[in-house]
């Protein structure tokens, strides 16, 4: 028992720290304490992850095997944990500004990481079920967290309601495949779900719990939440859902379909190839039509989900790796993007319309040259990381036997780059005489933008070694 | 016997479930989920699990249901147009269901449970140790870690329900313990002596 304690200390750290948070906010009764709280958990996040990440490579299961750690969970834990610390950083100055800042939103997401820590670990489908229920009813709440703002209510119950409907199919699923497998424990089930003998009740169950994390990963044809969740929200919050619960949902998809499915790749393979398929293209052209950057962003998100299933669903260790590189590079360039939107704003109030960005380039010329080169980057032009980042995914469907699915990827990309190349257009060429906007005055903003760019270019050297960290994760998860 | 007793218990339990859905009345409705949850205590009673079952009638029934049925009377919905906004789609739902209901019974007609999963299932509760007993066992040893993650998640509910209900009004005048305690006759009242026959 004590050394299954031993292999949760970093979520128990984490769920005794938000506490402890909450103890001492309500007790001294203050919003005061807020921003202090903010960063402490900011801290506390990096430094978790630099304790997940530099712990010794094993692999460890406890709890009967309910909870792994692994290679695959600690990159997974190591990227949600540092991009949800830098989005809390972000979001600081915003949120104080306008007077969102109470002291539970930083124990909420605290807790919510906790929940997605225990998702990237789960070994059994009741533990997978916990973690995402943890991560995403903080999310509601935190979706919703500016009251007085219809849109941002809105947002939260949508994300709610749906999120429920999402939760249901996936139980349905876990008790159909329960029911056939006799255990909900992952290491039970691979070895009822032989190649080519998966009975047809477990399929069903396979196909509803693929539907429920579809929605969380916002897949399509799962997605109609994404767009007005996105826009409602807080932008700060935005922020949050665009990178770290996509990197917990993806792992968590990773999870289930190789350690419970690892013997019957065949079965899921066309399922997440086509959604997918359907994810990149639908990112890609919805996108074009919209003209508030928030929306903008979530259809963005739809479509990089769809190539990160790309490389889940090529089936292979290599797919792994590629997928996880692939949210490495995606969660760096969200962050980075999103703390430019954060710094978009007129006589203090925040401005999301794309239009607003017409010759930025005049006014901010660093600042429009570092998102000039991040929206190359998520468009996937050549020089910039972006472009490694889905050349991984692409050659990793490729290598799976799925060139249709590589070709299709590689159109959608070029009809995904119109919408991110017209925001360059607006900043560089655009009306002369358009309202601009303000220069926004963050520190902090304006670093984790250029850090954010610095990598996009910098990268391209070596990665900084999160080639051979991501090949090592997908090595300990496919077997 | 227990035959008869099972049946009585499937049937009302899906009676129950499916007059939830369709009584016109909401108050109606939670009647009738109340005839439910009921009904799949004593199932839990036919399966020997006589704890859960209490758990199910004390918990849902007793606490559960009723909290419903005032929340239900209270609210201001009007339930007919929801209806009549829902019957909008029903066609469309209808055919999904239906196309849904057939994959199943061509999935359930193909049953064929693994050898491998005979042997995995769930072992049954042993004779010498009662049902508490054994949940307790599991509750706090096997399923540990869940049992303290739904801990967190019930957390997170009631901080989630406060930060998103409660309001510091300025013109409420509230209770100050301190002040109150800390008040003398000195400084809480003023004599006067007032001359019968004058005002003040």
């Amino acid at each position: 028992m004590s050394a299954d304690l031993t292999l949760i200390l970093p979520e128990i750290v984490l769920a005794v720290f938000a506490m402890l948070g909450l103890l001492g906010a309500v007790y001294t009764g203050k919003d005061a304490l807020a921003p202090a709280l903010v960063w402490a958990t900011s801290a506390l996040l990096v430094l978790v992850a630099l304790w997940v990440g530099l712990a010794a490579p094993e692999t460890h299961t406890g709890f009967g095997g309910m909870f792994i750690d692994d290679g695959f969970s600690r990159f997974a834990k190591v990227t949600l944990l540092l991009s949800a610390a830098a989005v809390l950083a972000m979001s600081e100055g915003y949120m104080s500004a306008r007077g969102l800042l109470r002291f539970e939103y930083p124990i909420l997401i605290t807790l919510a990481v906790v929940g997605m820590m225990v998702m990237v670990s789960a070994g059994d489908l009741m533990s997978l079920y916990m973690g995402l229920e943890l991560q995403s009813l903080a999310l509601y709440v935190v979706a919703s967290l500016r009251r007085d703002s219809i849109k941002s209510t809105e947002a939260g119950l949508k994300y709610f309601v749906l999120g429920a409907l999402s939760s249901g199919l996936l139980l349905y699923g876990a008790s159909l495949i329960y029911g056939y497998a006799g255990t909900t424990l992952f290491s039970g089930i691979i070895q009822t779900a032989q190649t080519g003998d998966v009975s047809l009740g477990m399929l069903f169950g396979l196909i509803f719990v693929i539907s429920g994390l579809a929605f969380k990963v916002s897949a399509v044809p799962f997605h109609m939440w994404t767009p007005d969740v996105y826009e409602g929200a807080p932008t700060p919050i935005t922020a949050f859902f665009a990178t770290a619960p996509k990197v917990a949902a993806m792992g968590l998809f990773a999870r289930v379909m190789h350690d419970a499915f690892g013997n019957a790749v065949g079965d899921w393979q066309q399922v997440v190839a086509l959604i997918s398929l359907l994810s990149m293209f639908l990112g890609a052209i919805a996108a074009i039509g919209q003209t508030n950057i928030k929306r903008l962003m979530a259809y963005s998100s739809i479509a990089h989900m769809g190539y990160a299933l790309m490389g889940l669903a090529s089936g292979t260790v290599f797919g792994v790796q590629a997928m996880l590189v692939y949210l490495a590079i995606y969660v760096t360039m969200n962050v980075g993007t999103f703390a430019f939107i954060l710094m978009m704003e007129r006589d203090g109030q925040p401005v999301v319309d794309v239009a607003s960005l017409n010759m930025y380039s005049k006014r901010e010329p660093g600042k429009a040259l570092a998102m000039l080169v991040l929206l190359f980057s998520l468009a996937g032009v050549p020089p910039m990381l972006g472009f490694f980042g889905k050349l991984y995914v692409l050659r990793a469907a490729y290598e799976g036997g799925l060139a249709w699915l590589a070709i299709a990827g590689v159109v959608a990309s070029v009809i995904g780059a119109f919408y991110y190349l017209r925001i360059v257009f607006y900043m560089y060429f655009g009306d002369e005489n358009a309202e601009g906007l303000d220069g926004g005055k963050s520190p902090v903003l304006w670093g984790f933008l250029m850090a954010s760019a610095v990598v996009m270019v910098l990268g391209i050297i070596n990665m900084f070694g999160v080639e051979g960290a991501a090949a090592a994760a997908a090595a300990s998860l496919v077997n | 016997m227990s035959v008869f007793a099972f049946y009585l218990f499937a049937i009302s339990v899906i009676a129950g479930g499916l007059f939830t859905v369709i009584s016109r009345n909401p108050v109606h409705s939670v009647l009738w989920l109340i005839l439910s949850f009921l009904s799949a205590a004593g199932l839990f009673v036919l399966l020997g699990a006589e704890f859960v079952a209490m758990l199910l009638v004390i918990v849902y029934v007793g606490a559960v249901a009723v909290l419903f049925l005032f929340v239900v009377m209270m609210l201001d919905i009007d339930f007919a147009e929801l209806k009549a906004e829902m019957a909008r789609y029903m066609p469309l739902a209808l055919l999904i269901g239906l196309v849904i209901l057939m994959q199943f019974v061509m999935a359930f007609g193909a049953w064929e449970a693994n050898a491998a999963a005979e042997g995995l299932r769930a072992q049954a509760i042993p004779v010498d140790r009662h049902n508490t007993e054994a949940l307790g066992m599991i509750l706090y040893d096997q399923y540990f870690l869940l049992f303290q993650l739904a801990g967190l998640i019930l957390l997170v509910a009631m901080i989630g329900a406060i930060v998103l209900t409660l309001r510091h009004r300025k013109d409420v005048k509230r209770q100050d313990v301190v002040a109150q305690m800390m008040r003398d006759p000195a400084k809480a009242m003023e004599l006067k002596d007032v001359k019968s026959g004058q005002g003040l």
